[in-house]
């Protein structure tokens, strides 16, 4: 392969150098659905805890089968201990599933007076937003990370690197917008509208708004409904008091994951369409300054068998196939065509890789050989950790 | 290959829901069952809702906008037409379309309230993307929404969200009725959630014979099931064929494939046989061994649902806009048997 100063062969990812190293305090796994980001983010956690490190795993939706394997049976919001972990040097693993419902509900109880917060759990479009709609989770991750973070190192919370696991969408990189939508919502002049219609119609409001604002709400309730709206209205103002606390923690997160300690590192399979998304990710966190640890390609198809070429195997395979020999020739045939099939595949999806690294030049990439079965013990995760970290 | 019974109701299905954990080929599949569709011949609305541009790099056509944009004429007469549908867009055209907005639409814009019902609101996005379709499928070839006109569209298939969002995605409609107890937004809630829960709406799962995809399709097989949605038909895709037979594959599983007679058949058709390349071949009709165990048993907790299942095979070269027509020929008999020519004609 030419390498020239432009075509660069891409750096390779040192998964253990960026676990062991105490600098590290947050490796956030993001990429499209399906490309094994939980499971990536799972063994990496017990890599590193079994290598020292004291960690929490937060995960967004794991398959039942990987929840188990890290000893979480239902959503409870809160970090567990993992046990049956080497803790030989020292470390210690906990895990958790986020619930966004009630780490909203946290939030609220936190923040707001206390006969305001009941106002806000029993509200209608309270419910609905922080159960059931799309988009909440992304808040809630971020949220939650922010906790994991501000407890860190404490009895209760003693770890010292956070693994994050991020929402299976394309909007898993919504949060880097949320600072900034909540601070042109908080500064917009449509909140003070909504939180307080009667004030904005009067003296005050007349100035600022002139004679839209009539319209303007009157068009609302057309629209919405008279109910709708004062239960939008309700909601609004009730968070009001609150939201200049999200505001700032959204900030103090956004800080967070902007500093030296975090690690964005992307996740996608062999395939054209998810090393499509990863580049859309790569070139989001690059666009925000987030800093990038690398690309993990996983499931690359093992080859075990060397020294045969793909069209040296088919043409073998045929030539036993027309002798029309014993059921070993058939057999014979069978396993040099599975091979071909294997090193083909392997090749396709190494180029698939290679042609990222070109558009990406100087992005670390690790691939990871495929496992046979889906992982669904500790074992598992370890053997998925050691080919993270290459060995 | 298809298996299981077809749902009568399917003749009068119209609109397509397909969704899939995500990996599995979904915009693949929507698309070869827009092409299938529209051998019929007919008129078909391929739709996509996550702004990923995934029906245009299928197609090999310009990115799509907010305008629909024809992507495909069949011989036959049938036609796909592609949209990506964008949220402010919708809910622009909606407010013309039902209220006359005018002055007070720009007043919205102005006030910022068009930027939080699309962005900052959580939930509306999905209304509005799903109210766009609702629209694609009421308005006639005259492009107004009532009267005797034939419908604009034959069928529309719709490149959904993933199983893990299509639940939630295909009820915030009945959510939004629940909290706007009354007025325009109400009726039009329960008319959208009439539509999706009505015979004329089918919802079908795409998966790979892994472990975890189908553990999510049965999951929200449950989940369609329990929300008064039909399931349609599950489509597995990429399946590779064994390439031993059942008495040979058993061998290879025990370790148990006969060496010597390998390495003779192998130097009987000229191939240099040293131990790595046949302890190789043999570990590697272990793994194919286990694997095609692994894809028997998913296959058969699918079939176990009842519901059709359509098997697409693995396209050795990846995707392309001729390789999905060879897909959409495989689509035909279950959901277009009676078409007159063949889509790969």
């Amino acid at each position: 392969m030419s390498a020239g100063p432009i075509a660069r062969r891409a750096p390779a990812l040192d998964v253990d150098a960026l676990i062991d190293d105490p600098a590290t305090e947050i490796v956030v796994c993001c990429g499209s659905g399906g490309v094994g980001k939980t499971t990536t983010a799972a063994a990496l956690g017990l890599r590193a805890a079994e290598s020292g490190r004291r960690v929490v795993v937060l995960t967004i939706d794991p398959a039942r089968r990987l929840a188990q394997s890290l000893g979480l049976t239902e959503l409870d919001n809160t970090p567990l201990p993992v046990t049956d972990i080497d803790t030989s040097r020292g470390g210690s693993l906990h895990a958790m599933m986020l619930d966004m419902k009630r780490t909203f509900d946290e939030v609220v109880i936190a923040h707001a007076e206390p006969d305001k917060a009941e106002q806000i759990l029993a509200n209608p479009f309270y419910q609905a937003v922080s159960s059931s709609f799309a988009g909440t989770q992304e808040y809630m991750a971020m949220e939650k990370l922010g906790q994991l973070k501000a407890t860190a190192g404490t009895a209760d919370a003693p770890w010292d690197l956070i693994v994050v696991d991020t929402p299976p969408s394309r909007s898993a990189l919504d949060f880097l917008d949320a600072p900034n939508r909540l601070g042109s919502f908080l500064d917009g002049r449509f909140i003070r509208l909504l939180a307080a219609p009667a004030k904005a119609g009067g003296r005050a409001g007349l100035k600022v708004f002139g004679v839209g604002v009539h319209l303007m709400t009157s068009t609302m309730a057309k629209i919405l409904g008279g109910q709708m709206l004062t239960d939008v209205q309700t909601f609004v103002n009730a968070l009001d008091t609150m939201f200049g606390g999200f505001r700032e923690r959204a900030d103090e997160t956004y800080r967070l994951l902007s500093e030296k300690g975090t690690a964005f590192l992307v996740v996608a399979a062999p395939e054209r369409d998810a090393l499509r998304e990863a580049s859309y990710f790569v070139e989001r966190l690059e666009a925000d300054g987030m800093p990038l640890a690398g690309l993990v390609v996983n499931r690359i198809g093992r080859v075990s068998a060397t020294g045969i070429t793909p069209s040296r195997a088919l043409a073998a395979a045929e030539s036993l196939e027309d002798g029309g020999g014993p059921k070993s020739a058939t057999n014979a045939a069978g396993l040099l065509r599975l091979h071909a099939t294997l090193v083909r595949t392997a090749e396709r999806q190494r180029e698939l890789a290679e042609r990222f690294s070109r558009s990406h030049p100087g992005i670390p990439v690790v691939q990871v050989p495929a496992l046979g079965r889906d992982v669904h013990d500790l074992d598992g995760l370890r053997q998925v950790g050691s080919a993270l970290a290459g060995s | 290959m298809t298996t299981g019974r077809i749902d009568p109701t399917w003749a009068r299905a119209r609109l397509h829901v397909v969704t899939g954990k995500g990996g599995t080929g979904k915009t693949t599949v929507a698309s070869a069952l827009a092409l299938a569709l529209a051998s019929a011949p007919a008129h078909v609305l391929l739709s996509e809702v996550e702004g990923r541009q995934g029906i245009s790099q299928t197609f090999d056509v310009p990115p799509l906008g907010t305008d629909e944009t024809r992507i495909v004429r069949l011989p036959g007469g049938g036609e796909v037409v592609g949209l990506s549908v964008e949220p402010k867009a919708a809910l622009l055209e909606y407010l013309q379309l039902f209220y006359k907005l005018g002055r007070a639409g720009r007043l919205l814009e102005k006030f910022g309230a068009i930027d939080f019902a699309t962005t900052i609101a959580p939930g509306v996005r999905d209304v509005l993307l799903i109210g766009k379709i609702y629209e694609a499928n009421r308005r006639r070839r005259d492009g107004r929404h009532k009267g005797d006109a034939a419908p604009a569209y034959d069928a529309l298939v719709l490149d959904a969200p993933p199983t893990g969002r299509i639940g939630r995605f295909l009820s915030v409609n009945a959510e939004v009725a629940d909290l706007a107890r009354v007025g325009p937004i109400h009726s039009q809630a329960e008319a959208i959630t009439r539509l999706l829960k009505s015979g004329q709406t089918v919802v079908h799962l795409v998966t790979l014979l892994e472990d975890m995809p189908v553990q999510e399709t049965l999951e929200s097989i449950d989940e369609l099931h329990a929300k008064g949605l039909h399931p349609g038909a599950i489509v597995v895709n990429m399946v590779r064929e064994p390439l031993l037979d059942d008495t040979a594959l058993d061998q290879a599983r025990q370790g148990r494939l006969h060496k010597p007679s390998l390495r003779t058949q192998l130097a009987e058709v000229g191939v240099k046989v040293t131990p790595e390349l046949v302890a190789g071949l043999l570990d590697e009709a272990r793994d194919h061994a286990q694997r095609v165990d692994l894809e028997r048993e998913q296959l058969a907790l699918l079939e176990a649902t009842g519901l059709p299942i359509v098997q697409l095979p693995a396209l050795p070269g990846g995707v392309d806009s001729g390789s999905v027509r060879e897909l959409a020929d495989l689509l035909l008999p279950l959901f277009a048997p009676e078409a007159t020519d063949r889509v790969d004609a």
